[in-house]
């Protein structure tokens, strides 16, 4: 039945329902994932963000809310950019092949 | 005759300040309200970013201050200004005559039940930072269940809040609820630790060592946004509602224990006293000292000086450190100098 209006999806975060399985897996390989503190020195120097929305400060935080990650991921060039300004010194690069790599 | 001086207040700075005064050759005359000394300090667990034993810091000052007269359980009555001095009535009827007094009257815990969103008082698990201290120190409190599974810590509570009263920010509160996140991540290594935060003020040295020992070695998970509303469930657990402002979408999450980070508001006592001796109040609410830059530790009045929280919010080093300089202040001050 077609009422003449829909009913938009929650969009809140309920940390007690939410899987964050693959960052903590990432994260036993990738302890340094950890430590980001959304500075987004990262996502600044991207050259992927502009135009498509990259951002290794959005994949960490989204991963530690159970969202999905792959719009974002399959847009990385693999360049370093992003590992050369992190200020905690997370090896961004590496993390985005371990993501891929344990994604399921 | 050693030359009196009556320090207002028996916390770490006034403990502090005695010890040094008796070593410059004064009589240091401790009233404390309370029945013990070293105040707040007294009943914490451990302190940041070494993690010593609170008791541990008030038992050496404690014995540094062995032959100092201390009188416990005692009010300042009154205080008048003499020709060249003033007169302190206290409670126990004795008066002193001296020509320096030391206000170190410290802070009043912000009362947490002032923010009823968070139900202090009213659900059976939501605590204070003070709280938990006591029961790391092992008092039993019920309200900190058997094994939790989440747990969760208020930043800010009572501070940078204009309608508390308090814009002031408490200064220690974020590296104490990192520290207590940590206890609590020691005693029970398999819960979830959420802290709620607006920024995270980690100034003093280590304290962002800290953080990011609690990020990598302990995986608290910080989250920006500042808790709007508790409730309690069906089951009696909180459920805890923010904004994940660095999601941009609400938040919510149920838990065990909610720790509310109170801060450091100017006790009430601070401004009786100032109002007897005719003391300014800074407009933060806190006495003023001469200026904030250069003379903390003076006041507008002769012979009047401070040290530690009466005069806005400090951590401990800070506070000692200003006993330090008060005690060598007042010599200064006496030998006309
Ligand atoms: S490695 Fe990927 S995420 Fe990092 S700057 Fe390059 S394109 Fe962006
Ligand atoms: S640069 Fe590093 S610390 Fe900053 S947001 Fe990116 S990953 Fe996090
Ligand atoms: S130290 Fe942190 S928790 Fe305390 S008032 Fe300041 S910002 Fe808030």
């Amino acid at each position: 039945m077609d009422f003449g209006f829909g009913i938009n999806r929650s969009s809140t975060i309920d940390l007690t329902k939410t899987d964050n399985g693959l960052f903590r897996r990432v994260c036993s390989e990738e302890p340094g994932a950890r430590t980001c503190m959304a500075c987004g020195s990262c996502s600044a120097t991207c050259m992927a963000s502009d135009l498509s929305g990259m951002s290794i400060r959005k994949v960490l935080l989204a991963m530690q809310r159970g969202q999905d990650i792959r719009h974002m991921l399959s847009k990385c060039m693999l360049c370093g950019k992003c590992t050369m300004v992190c200020p905690r010194g997370i090896n961004t690069r590496r993390l985005v092949l371990t993501i891929c790599r344990l994604y399921d | 005759m050693k030359e009196n001086v009556v320090i207002i207040g028996g916390g770490i700075a006034g403990m502090e300040a005695a010890g040094q005064l008796l070593s410059l050759g004064y009589n240091p005359i401790i009233v404390e309200q309370q029945d013990h000394l070293g105040g707040h300090v007294a009943q914490w667990h451990r302190l940041f970013p070494d993690m010593i034993p609170a008791q541990e810091l008030v038992q050496k000052l404690g014995e540094s201050i062995a032959e100092a007269n201390v009188f416990l359980e005692t009010r300042v009555n009154f205080v008048n200004r003499l020709s060249d001095g003033w007169n302190v009535m206290l409670s126990n009827g004795i008066n002193i005559v001296c020509r320096a007094i030391l206000v170190a009257s410290g802070f009043t815990l912000f009362d947490a039940s002032r923010k009823e969103e968070y139900g202090y008082g009213v659900y059976d698990h939501v605590i204070t930072n003070a709280d938990l201290e006591a029961w790391l120190n092992g008092s039993a409190d019920r309200r900190v269940p058997f094994r939790p599974e989440s747990m969760g810590f208020v930043h800010c509570v009572g501070s940078r809040d204009m309608k508390a009263g308090n814009t002031q920010c408490s200064k220690v509160c974020c590296t104490t609820a990192i520290k207590q996140a940590i206890e609590m991540k020691e005693r029970f290594p398999d819960s979830n630790v959420y802290c709620f935060y607006m920024d995270l003020r980690l100034f003093g040295k280590k304290y962002e060592d800290f953080y990011i020992n609690a990020q990598k070695q302990w995986g608290v998970q910080f989250i920006r946004g500042r808790v709007s509303e508790v409730s309690e469930t069906m089951e009696g657990r909180l459920q805890v509602k923010a904004e994940d402002t660095l999601s941009g979408r609400p938040v919510k999450v149920q838990l065990d224990l909610l720790v509310l980070m109170s801060g450091m508001v100017c006790n009430e006592h601070s401004s009786r006293m100032a109002g007897m001796m005719g003391l300014d109040i800074d407009s933060d609410g806190f006495i003023r000292s001469r200026d904030n830059e250069y003379h903390i530790v003076e006041s507008n009045r002769p012979g009047v000086f401070y040290a530690g929280t009466c005069t806005g919010t400090k951590t401990v080093p800070e506070t000692v450190c200003e006993a330090r300089s008060a005690a060598l202040a007042i010599h200064n001050y006496l030998k006309g100098r």
